[in-house]
């Protein structure tokens, strides 16, 4: 008995959760419930959650990934750079942000599996590479239309309209493209993780690298492969954010990697899984956007946001480390 | 009333202890005594709960009902600490958990100091290697004291973790399982440290399975079996019927019927391990089992890493099927059809996040998916073939690594690789760790499958290698000194000696074996 109740509570606790928050804002602001709501939450953390489930591509493989900020405000000075500056079009855009992202993770797999650099201190490096890197080409200026460039000359490229559609345009007048392209990547890589043997492979790495080895399994190109995923949907979401914001503003993404990380950890807690995983992940992201959305409709100050999201990270933690551990033996 | 062993007075006092875990009775009113000056063996297979027991006397884990009594008095430690100050040192069997791999070794020998604040709040090196030398001097030791601990023999990490424990002039020391690692001059060693402790008074409580330990030491020999003791035996020692009071059940000797095949699957041509190494050359063939024996340390497992690709050979060429092999990676050779299920498990084998068919299915995915895609149902069902192959105890396929004892996680380390054909299966250590009766459906299944593959076990045990093998190889200072055949005709004397090397012709514990 007591036992079930343990187990349900690990499994189920964190929904139970997630629905007695909506049941509270909706009792203390009916318009909590309203479509208009719940589509600005999906929207707000549409790009938070892109970059989260990436880097839990890196946690599944037993790695992690501190750069997919970076990563993120690289792609959407790329992208806005490449608009404004070079009067490139949507598709060569995107193009160019995807490629910068799958090459920024490579760069992070190699020198971190034949670097042999410990994860955590690689992508500190990158993250910090990157955040200089992306200021050199504007000279530390933000980029917009009809800037000055570095030369004197006045940049004569602008946004695609249809570039920025991604970020501000809504599928049957609705959904959000940002809301899509989350649901379809999260979809992608909850399909690639559980069913694929690739997924299946990258699980067995993160749990016992040497018996994977030794089972067969090329680590090394898996973990590669896990950063450089990780990279490319932070590019996505860096392509998204140029895309909403219209303009390539330097200070822009700044918390997207701590909210990303707390989305994909408090997603360990969903159902029990005590594992990384890209459902979790998304309702964990979820989870972040419900909460901050029902407190700034009850009107609490914006300055509370991160203390709120801390503390559901660490109430998360405790359900994954302490409750799904059997205590002995 | 028992009076105790050749010593006398008893120690430590253990009466009607319980233990569970949820509704699982791992210890059943278990009744135990040990007296100064005896080296009590307790015998169990995996599973039957001596680890919660030593868990409990160590102040591990609290017992649910029954009492303790250390000198007579009561014995109810609540942390390790407790147990330690009351007299009672455990040597736990994981030798890398007792020492701290970066400091050095004196650092390690006065670990105990340090963490209790004995040592005061400066620590001078030299003051350190002075009350290092002390303790060092309990076993006559002279262990290189300034080098870190990672860098010295496993057997000497162990001794440091043995001489800690008796810097605290323990009255009763427990040892688990403490020759499961060590070659047998180490566990020589080790057996004259244990008989000069028991000389001195000290009481031994000694947890193994190991035969060879138990004929060498044992005053008396306690059984236990599912949490309960079955037997109690006292000089003279009637070891089968011991092994039958922890089995439940009288053993058949597998093996009996040897096969020799005839078609070479693979050979190594002057193959040198080291730069230094004699160059050697064999052939494997089809149904045929091989056995490796010797010592710990001769390259047994160097030589298994190069079969399978994960080391480079220094020199020399294998053949595979005719064709030359030179596998660059593990995944290499498993598509060659070489397979090899490595030494120890838990580091080298087994995801414990995986539950049982995930474990067995790792290796084969691309065979068991569709465009990428695992097929749940088959990897199931092939799971559910393998467990009751194997004769493998648990709930069934979904169950988690952890939850099975060791003897049936390394059934599913063998049926991994029994779950796919193979030209040469590669068996590093596989009865490690594994209670009689694993080892038996282990070597049986084996045997069984042996048919259309060739199979080559490394052992450094020699009676595990008489069970299973067909043929068994010696290798010494990694190369290939003897080549017999198991049997009848078996020259064990010689055996022996290729075993220990020119050098050292005597080895009791060797000898030992042979019965």
């Amino acid at each position: 008995m007591t036992l079930a109740v343990r187990d349900l509570s690990i499994r189920y606790g964190f929904f139970v959760l997630l629905v007695a928050l909506a049941v509270f804002f909706y009792a203390a602001q009916p318009a909590f419930l309203s479509l208009r709501s719940l589509i600005f939450v999906f929207q707000s953390v549409s790009i938070t959650a892109i970059l989260a489930l990436g880097v839990t591509g890196t946690l599944v493989v037993g790695g992690f990934d501190l750069s997919i900020g970076s990563v993120a405000a690289s792609s959407m000075m790329a992208a806005s750079y490449a608009m404004v500056i070079w009067g490139w079009g949507t598709a060569e855009t995107v193009a160019l942000c995807i490629g910068f992202g799958l090459l920024a993770g490579l760069f992070n797999g190699v020198i971190i599996v034949y670097g042999r650099i410990p994860d955590l201190l690689a992508t500190l490096g990158t993250m910090f590479l990157l955040l200089g890197l992306q200021l050199v080409p504007t000279a530390g200026r933000s980029i917009a239309r009809g800037m000055t460039l570095p030369d004197g000359t006045t940049a004569t490229g602008s946004f695609d309209p249809s570039f920025l559609s991604l970020g501000r345009a809504r599928l049957f007048d609705v959904l959000p493209v940002s809301v899509v392209v989350m649901l379809a990547l999260g979809v992608a890589i909850f399909v690639f993780l559980e069913f694929t043997r690739w997924g299946r492979v990258m699980y067995a790495i993160g749990s016992n690298q040497q018996a994977s080895r030794l089972a067969g399994a090329p680590v090394e190109r898996y973990k590669i492969a896990a950063y450089m995923i990780s990279g490319g949907f932070a590019s996505v979401g860096g392509i998204l954010l140029a895309a909403r914001v219209g303009r390539g503003d330097v200070s822009s993404g700044n918390s997207l990697l701590l909210d990303a990380v707390a989305a994909a950890l408090i997603g360990f807690a969903v159902l029990g899984a005590a594992k990384p995983n890209a459902f979790g992940t998304l309702v964990g992201a979820l989870f972040v956007g419900m909460l901050l959305q029902g407190l700034t409709m009850m009107n609490a100050p914006y300055y509370t946001q991160d203390a709120v999201k801390g503390a559901v990270l660490v109430v998360a933690l405790l359900f994954t480390f302490s409750m799904t551990r059997p205590g002995e033996r | 009333m028992i009076d105790g062993g050749p010593g006398g007075r008893t120690v430590l006092e253990i009466a009607g202890l319980e233990r569970a875990f949820a509704s699982n009775r791992v210890l059943k009113s278990v009744d135990l005594e040990v007296a100064a000056g005896e080296v009590v063996v307790l015998m169990g297979a995996n599973g039957a709960g001596k680890s919660t027991l030593v868990k409990i006397v160590a102040g591990a884990l609290r017992p649910d009902a029954g009492e303790m009594r250390l000198e007579g008095r009561p014995f109810a430690p609540a942390r390790p600490v407790d147990a330690v100050e009351s007299g009672l040192c455990v040597v736990h069997q994981q030798i890398n958990d007792a020492v701290a791999a970066d400091l050095s070794v004196a650092q390690n020998l006065l670990l105990d100091r340090l963490c209790s604040g004995k040592a005061g709040a400066f620590h001078t090196p030299r003051r350190a290697r002075r009350e290092a030398d002390a303790i060092q001097a309990i076993l006559g030791l002279s262990l290189p004291l300034d080098r870190p601990a990672r860098d010295i023999p496993l057997a000497d990490r162990q001794l440091v973790a043995i001489c800690r424990a008796l810097a605290e002039e323990p009255k009763i020391l427990v040892l688990d399982e403490p020759t499961s690692s060590l070659s047998q001059r180490e566990a020589e060693r080790l057996f004259g440290i244990v008989e000069m402790l028991k000389a001195r008074g000290v009481a031994i409580l000694y947890i193994t399975h190991r035969m060879s330990d138990i004929r060498r030491l044992a005053d008396r020999i306690v059984t236990l079996r599912d949490g309960r003791i079955t037997g109690e035996f006292r000089p003279p020692l009637d070891y089968e019927a011991a092994v039958t009071a922890m089995l439940g059940e009288t053993i058949a000797r597998g093996g009996a019927e040897r096969r020799f095949g005839t078609e070479p699957v693979f050979a190594v041509r002057d193959l040198q391990l080291t730069h230094w190494s004699r160059p050697f050359s064999f052939a494997l063939k089809a149904g045929e089992v091989t056995a490796i024996t010797g010592l710990v340390g001769t390259g047994k497992s160097r030589l298994a890493e190069v079969i399978f690709g994960a080391r480079r050979p220094a020199a020399g060429e294998m053949q595979l099927t005719g064709a030359p092999y030179r596998p660059k990676t593990s995944r290499a050779a498993i598509e060659a059809g070489v397979f090899m299920a490595a030494k120890d498990r838990a580091t080298s084998s087994l995801v414990p996040a995986f539950d049982i068919a995930r474990n067995l299915s790792l290796p084969f995915l691309k065979r068991r998916s569709r465009a990428g895609f695992i097929d749940r149902a088959v990897e199931r069902r092939r799971a559910r073939r393998t467990i009751a192959d194997l004769s493998i105890v648990c709930r069934g396929e979904a169950d988690a690594m952890a939850t099975l004892s060791g003897g049936n996680q390394q059934k599913v380390v063998v049926g991994r690789w029994l779950s796919q054909a193979s030209k040469l299966l590669i068996l590093d250590e596989p009865f490690q760790g594994v209670d009689i009766r694993a080892r038996g459906d282990i070597a049986r299944r084996l045997r069984e499958t042996a048919a259309d593959r060739a199979t080559l076990v490394l052992v450094t045990e020699i009676d595990e290698a008489v069970e299973v093998a067909d043929r068994i190889l010696v290798m010494s200072d990694h190369t290939i000194v003897g080549d017999h055949r198991a049997g009848r005709e078996l020259d064990l004397a010689r055996l022996v000696a290729e075993v220990a090397g020119e050098a050292d012709h005597s080895s009791t514990r060797l000898e030992s074996t042979a019965g």
